[in-house]
């Protein structure tokens, strides 16, 4: 279980650099990173170096924070990982809020983001099958 | 169980009250155009004379006044009687104007302690009750009506007037005071004093408290109620009727009863001035036909409201109003619907945002366009989108089953609208520039 950085981002341009800046000054590193957006607003999703800390700077921002606990999988990187995955997830009815990748990979495995909707069952489907998770120590993040 | 301080007129059948206002009025306006040039003049310019008002359902030929009036003929144009039959005068502080002054007969005294006397009674006072008020007392109506109602239903009554927040509680304490009679804000001030003082409720022994002279939130009344450990009626009123005592609430809460066997009440369109229907939101009028010295007669309010009838559970039959809903100043006309920001700032705090918001309005193919920009908290603040934009849409529903229009919710970062601005301004009507 690895803690992920959620944050408020008004659709507006500079936004998102401030947000990075912000973060590149107190030297906290973005391990992986996703947006999503509608027209009006986007929710930046973050792995961070060390997620008390780039909290802490954002919070001084007056940015809206949350934290929330997502499973990285480390994924076969070879054709058809991915849809084994996904496959396996289907089956057992765990539906996915979102998924990303992230930045750098282990050796032949792509590491994926997943937040879904019982982390629980996830993680005993995934080691029933054979599928490694990564701690967030594995990925420096403390 | 339920007691009443006049019961023939406060569960008088709706005749009896209608009659009692046709004669009175009827008087009242005799007695205006008779001693108040000003009033004659408009009358004479509006072509009514005296005559033409016979019972209530003429009223509405009456010309309006309003506040300005109130500045023009400063300090005694609109006085009814000689100033050696006039025994108090009060004055509203001209902190949006020039200070406005008022005066009272002897008789003018006694309706208005009737008045605050009807809300303490329905507040559940009696003579056995120790009534503590901290309004001002002076040139405010507050202090002193609150005292005269006190007095009138033979309460002990304790003057503390405003000020110096830890000796009131030590008289609150020692003096075992069980009514407060204050502005909201300020009960919510002696809450919060009570407590970095090391005492709770129970080391007072209130039981009611009587609250006006400002708008106040249900949400504050909750917090007056549970930090105070008493039932938190409110009152309204103002200086050009009477003073506090104009309307008053009864257990039920749900509004507040109109004093109309001295005070009649309309609901007006604020831009056409036509009388609107019972249950339809509007500006508050009110003709004044028991006073002698200062009857105005259809003074506009400028605070929007709805008045109804229809029996309370308290079996008052005097027709209730809701607490005022906001100014007609800051109303917005959209697609021909009258919307007030602080009905919008109403729903914003149920539905549990802050209250950093902004309306803008704009125009597109002749149609208005309402997006309600509201700073979104943690509380709020979801990481999937689909959550998000389901409050968003929450929200719109909410503002659209109040406002009767649809209007587009933007969800915003804490601190960008007061940030950019400095201080809060809440309506951005930009159709003003393509006119």
């Amino acid at each position: 279980m690895v803690k992920q950085l959620s944050v408020f981002i008004q659709n507006e341009s500079g936004k998102l650099a401030s947000v990075t800046e912000a973060l590149a000054w107190a030297g906290v590193d973005i391990r992986a990173l996703s947006i999503a957006d509608t027209t009006d607003f986007g929710i930046l999703r973050m792995l961070v170096s060390d997620v008390q800390k780039a909290a802490e700077v954002l919070d001084s921002l007056n940015c809206i924070v949350s934290q929330t606990d997502v499973t990285v999988v480390a994924v076969p990187d070879q054709p058809g990982g991915l849809a084994r995955v996904l496959g396996l997830m289907a089956g057992a009815n765990i539906d996915i809020e979102y998924m990303y990748s992230l930045i750098g990979r282990g050796e032949e495995k792509a590491y994926m983001v997943f937040r879904v909707s019982d982390e629980d069952r996830l993680l005993k489907l995934l080691w029933e099958n054979g599928l490694q998770t990564v701690s967030a120590a594995e990925l420096g993040i403390r | 169980m339920h007691r009443y301080y006049q019961p023939e007129i406060e569960t008088a059948s709706r005749e009896t009250i209608r009659a009692l206002q046709s004669e009175r009025l009827v008087r009242t306006v005799r007695h205006v155009y008779e001693n108040v040039p000003f009033y004659r003049a408009k009358m004479e310019s509006a072509g009514v004379t005296p005559d033409d008002i016979r019972s209530v359902d003429d009223l509405h030929r009456l010309p309006f006044s309003c506040k300005q009036d109130l500045r023009d003929t400063y300090p005694y144009g609109l006085f009814a009687v000689p100033l050696k039959d006039v025994v108090r005068l009060h004055a509203s502080s001209g902190t949006t104007g020039k200070q406005i002054v008022v005066g009272y007969t002897r008789h003018d005294l006694e309706i208005w302690s009737d008045c605050f006397a009807r809300a303490l009674v329905a507040a559940g006072a009696s003579d056995e009750d120790i009534v503590h008020i901290s309004y001002g007392y002076g040139l405010f109506t507050g202090g002193l009506g609150a005292d005269l109602g006190a007095q009138r239903i033979g309460a002990t009554t304790v003057p503390v007037s405003s000020g110096n927040t830890q000796r009131q509680i030590t008289i609150l304490r020692d003096f075992g005071s069980t009514v407060l009679c204050c502005t909201p804000s300020y009960a919510l001030h002696i809450a919060e004093v009570l407590e970095e003082m090391g005492l709770t409720k129970d080391d007072i022994r209130l039981r009611a408290g009587i609250f006006g002279a400002e708008p106040w939130t249900n949400e504050m009344r909750r917090q007056i109620e549970q930090k105070l450990g008493l039932k938190a009626f409110d009152i309204y009123g103002l200086t050009e009727i009477v003073g506090p005592g104009v309307a008053f609430e009864c257990e039920e809460q749900t509004g507040m009863h109109v004093n109309e066997d001295n005070f009649i009440v309309e609901v007006i369109d604020p831009e056409t001035g036509e009388v609107l229907p019972e249950g339809t939101q509007g500006e508050l009028v009110f003709t004044c036909i028991t006073k002698e010295a200062f009857p105005v007669l259809r003074y506009r309010t400028r605070d929007v409201g709805v008045v109804s009838r229809g029996t309370c559970s308290c079996g008052r039959t005097l027709l209730k109003m809701t607490k005022p809903r906001g100014r007609t100043d800051d109303m917005l006309i959209i697609r021909g619907v009258n919307v007030f920001p602080s009905q919008i700032e109403t729903v914003l705090i149920e539905k549990g945002y802050t209250a950093n918001y902004q309306i803008v309005v704009d125009r597109a193919n002749n149609t208005d366009l309402v997006e309600v920009q509201v700073e979104i908290s943690r509380e709020i603040f979801s990481d999937t989108v689909k959550n998000l934009t389901k409050k968003g849409r929450e929200l719109e529903e909410a503002l659209k089953s109040l406002l009767g229009i649809a209007v587009k919710v933007k969800l915003l970062e804490p601190n960008t609208l007061t940030r950019s601005t400095g201080k809060a301004v809440r309506v951005v009507d930009k159709r003003k520039l393509l006119d």
